[in-house]
């Protein structure tokens, strides 16, 4: 072998050219491992072409092989290829036949089609082919009309094609499915009568059980690929003619829609992508067929529940297919020709449209809802000119369009804007100088927003008041934007006054406003949040009743008899719950308050307890960076967090879920004695006034500079209702955060292994597990703890082998970790090895509890 | 479907299907073009993503990448899951597959994808019935092979 510029060339060992069968097969194959390890290979053709005579198959198979791989339709040798095709198409093997059908589907050049196409309908239709032969026959056929649509004259075979959608092999059907598609797109009416097939085979499938299809049900989802075809193919035609083929489609779909709504049969991803992919492809055919509005508003309803999906990955998944296939403003414009009654599936409808926007669609989605706004039901509508407000301010390529929107958006629902500048003036004169300052800004900025107050505007910046105002910096501002508002055209304001560049996680303040008008995702009527119980987390109970633990269902027994009356009656009527929950709505149950608040905010001995549920909360984070650390009635803290080598970025979100405002708002990172030295971590300040619907970031910068085995506290106070709440969490910031995963080979592991063999560096745990021992679910684990997944070192391949870098400011640690499930006795053992004790101790405490 | 590549995170390619024909030039620049695309999202995103006038469905397992390249019009979701029966077939018929097998089988590798899809279709989604059509190729091939062989081949 001569390696020569990069290209490899070689000649078979032996010299002369009398090579036996086994001896090319040999050849051969290694020229085809050698190209797919990335090398070019532009000899050994003729020893390929050579192995399809010979009667060996596996000889045979590999020539094939080399054939589909690597010689391309516009070689020379193709007539030979083709030669030998036409004679194993013939051959009386099944199995020889596949071969020269799969080699051509895989070529599928012009040349194949002319000289050998004409074989392949008799083939795919004749009663004596078997089944396997059937089924490469119809997607060969499949791949040579693609490439020469003209070649191969089907004519006479159509009917007895169509009938394949009646096979009894469901491979046959899966095939032939596809097949049909291909050619009804080509010539829709000759192949009309496929539809009633069609629909009779996709109405046997999802009737089915699924036990019924046994091989071909798909993790509980009956012939997923071939219910997909069927309804594919059925989207080539209008909807059924034939009263009763119709009824039975549209009892299949129903009971497509039907399933969606059923509990999953399994959690497998498996399970809900296959389920949705036939989901999808039925809602697809609905819209297309556009007959049934009882079908389209389900259809509807349930692309706005796949929306609000939790798993983001599934709705990431609705938003790419939705939004591929224009089906909101699909199924948008449906709405609009059809006088849908009900209030709340409008709003979905504006709901998708809503979410679907983006940049790409923003002008006509737009232009579509400020259409409907002028005849949109007034309950809706508020909600309407937000949203509106907020796409357009989004996706303004154009300021053009902008100003356009927003003039319009003020001709429809105009009094909103005015009122609400009215109502925010009034209050001007009660506010600091340093808010007047702020609120003027605010006023210059509405006159590029909504020009129609501009005259107000101008009349309150010039009043004397203002003018003349003491404050140098107040009457400044007045001076200064009085003119910027006279002087400038309506460009110019836009471009001064254009917002800043946005922060990270920057919220609108409209978009705000409306979480403030739907303070849950999910659509409630619309009363409901006014008066949600407010239960007292359980760190205030802790806090009020520190030492006696007076239930306080006790307590509330007593508030009526004392001085609350019927309103606290009242109010235990509505907490129906046995669970020591203290409703405290805002009036009538002064007594309630008192003993709450007459406490003394802190209390020595608890002050540092643990809010309940923070440590489970917390282990969640081990093998995951970000989610949810801690939610209540009140409150909901989010962690985003990026860890670099030995850095962090942790992102800690405060999510108001009330209407009310937080007061006093604090938020500290406490480090435990031991950590003190090992973790340096530089906060950000976080505002103290949490509006009500509002979320607020606080970050913090950690650097690791030694190894340490106490995560932060994070302690959080704020002020609600006049009460002070407080929460004490434990922030996932852990060791193993700053684990980099390493690869390296079997021997240099084993090296390693071997080096750190002295008892204190090694940490073993034996323990029961406490989730199924799902081998998948561990990995994900593993991965997600920051450690990589050595494969072919433990030869039981249930065994996990990693390793990681564990990177500190003072030294880096190399970590090896082995992990062997026992599914018998639900155990695992744990062995972890690395030079530092404490570390291999650290990372067994925390892997010991994921399992 | 349009093509099929398989490729390790160190992105090497292991296996490449094309359904359609293409030039070897373009063949060769898509694939890089894919790789380097796919190897740079993040684990936590989206698995579909649309390249040029086609979709990208992609889907890690341990080291391996299974990228398939669909026509716009078609069920990424489903797509999906053709990886993951094409995984299970390979998994099954290896037991515990790994890149390894893909490397020095890969005759194994694409017969199995021959006998799953033909011309970019799902042609036969019963593992029951490819397993079967493997396991008749694996006698034959038993029949005729000198003793050996596997070893010899083994090695490459």
């Amino acid at each position: 072998m001569i390696c020569l510029h990069g290209h490899i060339v070689f000649s078979p060992s032996t010299g002369d050219k009398t090579l036996d069968g086994y001896q090319k097969k040999k050849y051969v194959c290694k020229l085809l491992f050698i190209f797919l390890l990335g090398h070019d290979i532009d000899f050994g053709h003729m020893e390929a072409v050579n192995l399809l005579s010979s009667n060996k198959y596996t000889e045979k198979q590999i020539g094939y092989l080399f054939i589909s791989v690597l010689v391309g339709a516009s070689s020379d040798l193709m007539k030979l290829v083709i030669q030998s095709i036409k004679n194993d198409l013939v051959s009386r093997n099944p199995i020889h036949i596949n071969l020269a059908l799969h080699c051509m589907a895989n070529v599928g050049s012009k040349e194949m089609a002319d000289y050998v196409g004409g074989d392949i309908p008799k083939l795919l239709t004749s009663g004596e082919t078997i089944d396997s032969v059937k089924q490469s026959a119809g997607l060969t056929l499949l791949r040579l009309q693609r490439s020469s649509p003209e070649m191969i004259p089907l004519g006479e075979w159509t009917s007895r094609i169509i009938h394949l959608l009646n096979d009894q092999h469901m491979g046959v059907v899966t095939s032939a499915t596809s097949l049909i598609e291909a050619l009804v797109r080509k010539n829709p009416d000759e192949y009309k009568s496929c539809v009633s097939l069609a629909v009779s085979r996709l109405s046997r499938i999802v009737t089915a059980s699924y036990t019924d299809l046994q091989d071909y049900t798909y993790y509980f989802v009956p012939a997923p690929w071939l219910s997909v075809k069927l309804l594919r193919l059925l989207q080539n035609y209008p909807p059924p003619e034939d009263p009763s083929v119709r009824t039975r489609l549209t009892e299949c779909l129903e009971t497509i829609l039907n399933k969606a709504q059923e509990p999953p049969k399994s959690k497998k991803v498996q399970h809900s992508n296959a389920k949705n992919a036939v989901l999808f492809e039925a809602i697809n055919l609905i819209i297309h067929m556009d007959s049934d509005p009882n079908l389209l508003v389900r259809a509807c309803n349930q692309l706005g529940q796949f929306l609000q999906h939790k798993e983001t990955n599934l709705r990431s998944h609705n938003y790419a297919l939705i939004s591929d296939a224009m089906w909101p403003m699909e199924s948008w414009r449906l709405f609009k020709g059809q006088t849908e009654r009900d209030v709340s599936v409008r709003q979905r409808a504006v709901d998708l449209l809503y979410a679907m926007c983006d940049r790409s669609n923003a002008e006509e989605i737009v232009g579509e809802m400020l259409e409907y706004l002028e005849s949109a039901d007034y309950s809706i509508r508020e909600e309407m000119v937000l949203k509106v407000a907020i796409l357009a301010e989004k996706y303004a390529v154009d300021y053009t369009w902008y100003v356009d929107v927003i003039l319009n958006l003020i001709r429809i629902a105009g009094d909103y804007v005015s009122e609400e500048f009215q109502l925010l003036h009034s209050k001007y004169h009660l506010c600091s100088p340093n808010t007047r300052g702020l609120l003027l800004s605010t006023y210059i900025k509405f006159i590029n927003l909504f020009p129609e107050i501009k005259t107000s505007i101008q009349e309150i910046l010039g009043s004397d008041n203002n003018l003349r105002n003491p404050d140098v910096e107040l009457q400044q501002r007045c001076i200064e934007y009085l003119q910027l508002s006279t002087v400038a055209s309506p460009d110019v304001l836009a471009t001064v006054l254009e917002e800043m560049p946005p922060f990270p996680e920057r919220e609108s303040s409209i978009l705000a406003k409306l979480k403030k008008k739907k303070p849950t995702a999910t659509a409630e009527g619309g009363e409901e949040k006014e008066k949600e119980p407010r239960t007292i987390p359980q760190a205030q109970v802790n806090n009020a009743e520190p030492s006696a633990p007076v239930p306080l269902q006790a307590v509330n027994n007593t508030a009526p008899a004392g001085n609350a009356g019927g309103a606290a009656i009242d109010l235990l009527g509505l907490d129906t719950a046995p669970a020591p929950a203290a409703p405290a709505a805002s009036s009538g149950l002064g007594f309630l308050v008192d003993v709450f608040g007459d406490q003394p905010a802190t209390n020595g001995v608890d002050d540092d307890a643990l809010t309940a549920g923070a440590e489970e909360n917390f282990k969640k984070f081990f093998c995951k960076q970000n989610g949810v650390l801690f939610e209540n009635d009140l409150l909901q803290i989010g962690i985003k967090a990026e860890y670099r080598q030995n850095l962090a970025r942790v992102g800690v979100f405060f999510g108001n879920k009330t209407t009310f405002q937080f007061t006093n708002f604090t938020s500290n990172l406490v480090l435990a004695d031991s950590s003190k030295s090992a973790l340096s971590v530089q906060p950000k300040a976080v505002d103290p006034v949490v509006d009500g619907g509002a979320q607020v970031q606080q970050l913090f910068n950690i650097e690791c500079i030694d190894s340490f085995s106490d995560a932060p506290l994070l302690k959080i106070s704020f002020s609600y209702s006049g009460q002070v709440q407080k929460l004490n969490l434990k922030l996932p910031v852990i060791i193993s955060k700053f684990l980099e995963p390493a690869e390296m080979n079997s021997e240099a592991f084993f090296t390693r292994w071997k080096a750190l063999s002295q008892p204190e560096q090694e940490c073993q745990k034996i323990f029961k597990a406490q989730f199924p021992q799902d081998t998948e679910q561990v990995k994900q684990k593993v991965l997600g703890f920051g450690l990589s997944i050595l494969q072919g070192i433990d030869p039981n391949p249930d065994n996990f082998v990693s390793s990681a870098i564990l990177h500190t400011r003072n030294q880096q640690v190399g970590c090896l970790v082995r992990l062997e499930p026992n599914k018998q006795m639900q155990m695992y053992r744990l062995t972890i090895r690395s030079t530092k004790p404490e570390i291999s101790k650290a990372l067994g405490d925390l892997l010991e509890t994921q399992f | 479907m349009q093509f099929m590549l398989l490729f390790s995170r160190q992105g090497k390619l292991r296996l490449q299907k094309w359904f359609s024909a293409y030039p070897d030039r373009v063949k060769k620049k898509t694939t890089r073009e894919l790789i380097t695309l796919v190897l740079q999202r993040k684990p936590k995103m989206c698995s579909f993503l649309e390249w040029k006038d086609l979709k990208i469905v992609y889907k890690r397992y341990a080291s391996l990448y299974f990228c398939c390249a669909i026509e716009n019009d078609d069920n990424e979701l489903l797509t999906l899951e053709v990886i993951h029966r094409y995984v299970e077939l390979l998994d099954k018929y290896f037991g515990s597959v790994c890149e390894l097998d893909i490397i020095f089988n890969f005759e194994k590798a694409y017969f199995m994808l021959d006998e799953f899809l033909l011309g970019g279709e799902v042609q036969e989604s019963s593992k029951k019935n490819v397993l079967k059509a493997i396991a008749a190729q694996d006698l034959l091939q038993e029949e005729e092979t000198p003793q050996g062989f596997f070893e010899d081949h083994g090695l490459g």
